[in-house]
């Protein structure tokens, strides 16, 4: 009996010392302390802000460290309470600022600097928290099938002559979600709900994949228009498989009843507990500050909050647009109701 | 005396089911406290089309899987014909491949701008989308295709082991009595295999339920895509619970419906099984289409995607060196290994602990049970909803703790366990117990109670007999299970984005960054190496698989060799 279980008692004993081996290993690893850091909660993708980071890191030799996820850092947040580790968090709109604020986990911050460089209506109550760019809901429509000045509201798209003829993500999704909300602020969830059930019927195929993919349907000819952010048509433009997508279409900015484009940010809080709140307030001012603005404006083409950073000469060949100015708060608070419109009208089905 | 150690063992083993339930208890909570009551809402609108969707999609992944699992399990181990010795392995090769990798490798392969599309129009000259129909693969379709081909592989090796532990008398019974190789399979092998063809689709099920990047990313609109929506749009995480545990009661309800259906009917094999399996020899054009048949989703599933992957890996091997791609590997081995070996034993205790107890029917028993099964289901629930289920009771427990010591002694000792590798860890056992537990329940399953009785009766304890009876004979099932968790673990996204450690990168976590905004050719390089870490292990679980037919021959073996062996010592 003995020797019938030796075997297994060896390939026990050799795994398990191997697999305490690695991890021991990866601990000390993970672990290394160093003194200046700073812990970021994002939900952007850290490949879109590493550059940033690393400058800041050059700069001041404070170590970012991220985590990044779609959903459940706010939660994540909360519960870990007054000890959690995080000092900051990123979003990429105005709903997850919100969301983080009412919830209850960020604190203000009296920042001469911030002040300086970002402007009121891109801040949160009490500063709890702060813009740091800005992206306009553009329309994509064909170059050679879209005149010029057919279409220059959101309003227009539930126009039949669209019929059979608009790509657009899931109705589900943030940005559409913030535009929409950003509707039923101006005109009410009636009229909204009409719009959503007009574009609709109006969709070309089922909303599907995302920004980027609905510009390439149009440049495929699936359809003729689509909504997306501003800076993706840089992005494709700047991408060797892409490029092709954006140089079919035109970039229109489209106004929201007698407003303007709907514009949302993208944005930082400082969080309740933050162990390293100096060295967070420093990344946050570094980041509002010319150099990062432009890093920003030039790498991912977005719109830098800051007044007087040059925008990327791509956008400036854009043109100006006039922004839709609504307290972005507003637009945050009918995410709800809007959403409920999307389960209602089924957009996504 | 012995009454006090039974007492002991029970309560660890019921312990130890609670605290593995305790995330599954958290979300329970959190659905009873939610901040305002979305089901009238949602009954009115994406409900029903979401239950349809769900119900659509579990029905054909598990037909789809059951299909190919089944038939080619059946053809590699019960038929001989070209090549089966390579198939007996490489059909596990898909379990390595992560769904939403499939669903965005087919994607880029068949839509309009693919190599297929861009062909066929260069071909017929068609010049845009509306010349000519092709079907939509970010579709119902689509999805069962991709889901299928990557998740048959729990069917095929579940139904693989069950077949190669089949006694040979029962199929040459069956044949002596004139029944075809057709009507002994359905009328004598299929109703021997049940509980593992069983095993194999429940876990397809729970891995469809709790799939979000392959429904997302093909745009139907599920249940989880629902909860999802609920949580993150409307701010309810309360609501997104309660969905998920919806979800959860579908599949327990699945379960026990089977349960109920072979209730008091044994599976237990004789003991004689030392001859090998026969073998129905196919020659010719048979042989050539059995061959096939196990090729193509081998190719489908694991071959192509590949391929794709790797020549867009090509272009970014600098990677390699540049990026922490190593440190990447060794936190998704760090997880995966730990999970691995934790849910064995986890599974092995609890699986023994519910066996210990078959025979009686009081209130321990039932809770040992139920708290057992409770352990077991993490795996339908989505995993972000499970992480949150994690969060809470550790958070609670830090917190707690901190507030204690800052109170005494004036220290504070912040989060010991939350936002740590073994939050991590206990996640994902927590995740996939449900996989290690099936592959061990099932072996110990087919060990037969006479086993017990012998060892029991000579004066084994009941730990005795479990080391030196019933892990010796199941080594192969609880090696299999390990692998299992450990290519489970090295897949695992949506629990590790929440949970993990600040700058802390995993391979599945890096590729999400790029998948999620459907950049393929970076996260290519990580993509290939989830599935590249698989291979090894798929290895090693189909020989494990096989061991299964030849313990026999092994014992006697060591018998022989000892009995040589004496006259000389």
């Amino acid at each position: 009996m003995t020797a019938d279980t030796r075997p297994l008692n060896s390939w026990l004993v050799k795994s398990v010392l191997a697999a305490g081996l690695i991890i021991a290993g990866n601990i000390v690893a993970t672990s290394s302390i160093l003194a200046q850091e700073v812990n970021v909660l994002s939900h952007r993708q850290p490949f879109l802000i590493e550059p940033l980071f690393e400058a800041f890191e050059a700069e001041t030799g404070i170590k970012v460290n991220t985590v990044f996820a779609e959903v459940g850092l706010v939660e994540r947040l909360a519960r870990e309470g007054r000890n959690s580790p995080a000092d900051l968090i990123f979003t990429v709109d105005i709903s997850r600022l919100e969301e983080a604020f009412r919830a209850g986990v960020t604190q203000p911050v009296t920042s001469p600097v911030l002040e300086a460089a970002i402007p009121v209506q891109f801040r949160g109550l009490n500063n709890h928290w702060w813009g740091l760019t800005t992206r306009a809901r553009v329309i994509y429509a064909a170059k050679d099938r879209v005149e010029p000045g057919e279409i220059t509201s959101y309003e227009d798209l539930a126009d039949p002559k669209w019929q059979g003829r608009i790509c657009t993500r899931s109705g589900s999704h943030v940005y559409q979600i913030g535009l929409l909300s950003a509707m039923i602020a101006h005109r009410g969830e009636e009229f909204s709900r009409q719009w959503l059930a007009a574009v609709k019927s109006n969709l070309a195929r089922r909303p599907q994949g995302n920004d980027r993919a609905q510009v390439r349907a149009v440049s495929e000819g699936v359809c003729d228009i689509s909504l997306g952010n501003s800076y993706y048509y840089g992005q494709m433009l700047d991408d060797p498989d892409q490029r092709d997508w954006a140089l079919a279409v035109n970039v229109l900015f489209p106004s929201l009843g007698d407003t303007g484009t709907h514009v949302n940010v993208s944005g930082m809080a400082l969080t309740l507990s933050a162990p390293n709140r100096d060295n967070a307030i420093r990344l946050m001012e570094f980041l509002a500050g010319d150099q990062a603005q432009q890093l920003y404006a030039e790498d991912n083409y977005e719109y830098p909050i800051k007044a007087g950073v040059p925008w990327a000469s791509l956008l400036t060949g854009l043109g100006e647009f006039t922004a839709d100015d609504i307290d972005l708060a507003l637009v945050a608070a009918n995410a709800d109701a809007a959403q409920r419109l999307v389960n209602e009208i089924g957009y996504d089905e | 005396m012995i009454k006090l150690g039974a007492l002991a063992r029970t309560f660890a083993v019921i312990a130890t089911a609670l605290i593995v339930a305790m995330p599954v208890l958290a979300v329970i909570w959190v659905a009873a406290t939610p901040t305002e009551n979305i089901w009238p809402h949602l009954i009115e609108t994406v409900l029903p089309r979401q239950i349809m969707n769900t119900g659509i999609l579990m029905l054909g992944n598990g037909i789809g899987t059951s299909l190919i699992g089944l038939g080619t399990a059946w053809l590699v181990t019960m038929c001989r014909f070209p090549g089966r010795r390579i198939f007996e392995w490489a059909l596990l090769l898909p379990m390595a491949m992560p769904a939403y990798v499939i669903a965005f490798v087919y994607t880029d392969f068949l839509e309009y701008a693919g190599p297929v599309q861009h062909g066929l129009r260069a071909l017929f000259g068609w010049q845009s989308a509306r010349d000519y129909w092709f079907p939509e693969i970010r579709s119902m379709g689509g999805a069962w295709i991709a889901m299928s081909l990557v998740l048959y592989t729990y069917v095929y090796m579940m139904c693989r082991a069950a077949l190669l532990e089949q006694s040979v008398n029962v199929m040459e019974a069956s044949r002596m009595l004139g029944r075809g190789p057709w009507r002994s399979f359905s009328t004598v092998v299929l109703p021997l295999i049940r509980p593992a063809l069983v095993v194999g689709v429940i876990l397809v099920l729970m891995e469809t339920l709790n799939d979000f990047g392959t429904v997302d990313f093909f745009a139907i609109n599920t249940l989880t895509k629902g909860v999802f929506t609920v949580w993150l749009n409307m701010g309810n995480a309360g609501g997104a619970a309660q969905i998920s545990l919806v979800m959860l009661t579908a599949v327990v309800g699945l379960i026990w419906l089977e349960r109920r259906a072979r209730r008091g009917r044994g599976y237990i094999q004789g003991a004689t099984r030392a001859k090998p399996l026969p073998g129905y020899l196919l020659t010719g054009a048979r042989g050539w289409m059995a061959a096939i048949a196990c090729a193509a989703p081998i190719f489908f599933g694991f071959i192509m995607p590949t391929f794709i992957l790797g020549r867009y890996a090509l272009t970014r091997l600098s990677d390699i060196s540049s990026s922490d791609y190593f440190l990447y590997v060794a936190n998704s081995l760090t997880l995966s290994v730990s999970a691995a070996f934790i849910a064995v034993f986890i599974a092995l205790v609890l699986a023994y602990g519910v066996r210990l107890h078959t025979k009686t029917t009081g209130f321990v028993a039932r809770l040992t049970v139920g708290a057992t099964r409770l352990a077991s289901v993490g795996y339908a629930i989505p995993g972000a909803v499970l992480a949150l289920g994690v969060l809470i009771p550790f958070a609670a427990f830090d917190n707690a703790l901190d507030a204690k010591m800052r109170d005494i002694f004036g220290i504070s000792t912040g989060l010991i366990l939350s936002g740590t590798i073994f939050a991590l860890i206990f996640a994902y056992v927590v995740r996939f117990l449900a996989v290690a537990f099936g592959s061990v329940e099932t072996a110990l399953g087919r060990v037969s109670p006479t086993m017990d009785m012998a060892a029991r009766s000579l004066g084994a304890s009941p730990l005795r007999t479990l080391f030196f009876v019933h892990m010796p004979m199941i080594r192969g099932s609880l090696m299999a299970a390990g692998i299992l968790v450990f290519v489970d673990g090295m897949k695992e996204l949506p629990a590790t984005l929440i949970l993990r450690p600040f700058g802390f990168e995993t391979l599945a976590t890096h590729v999400y960054q790029f998948a999620s905004a459907e950049q393929l050719a970076d996260a290519s390089l990580a993509a290939l190496t989830i599935a590249a870490s698989g291979v090894l292990p798929v290895i090693l679980l189909s020989r494990a698989i096989s061991a299964t037919r030849s313990p026999s021959r092994k014992f006697a073996n060591s018998i022989g060799r000892r009995v040589t062996l004496t006259p000389a010592g």
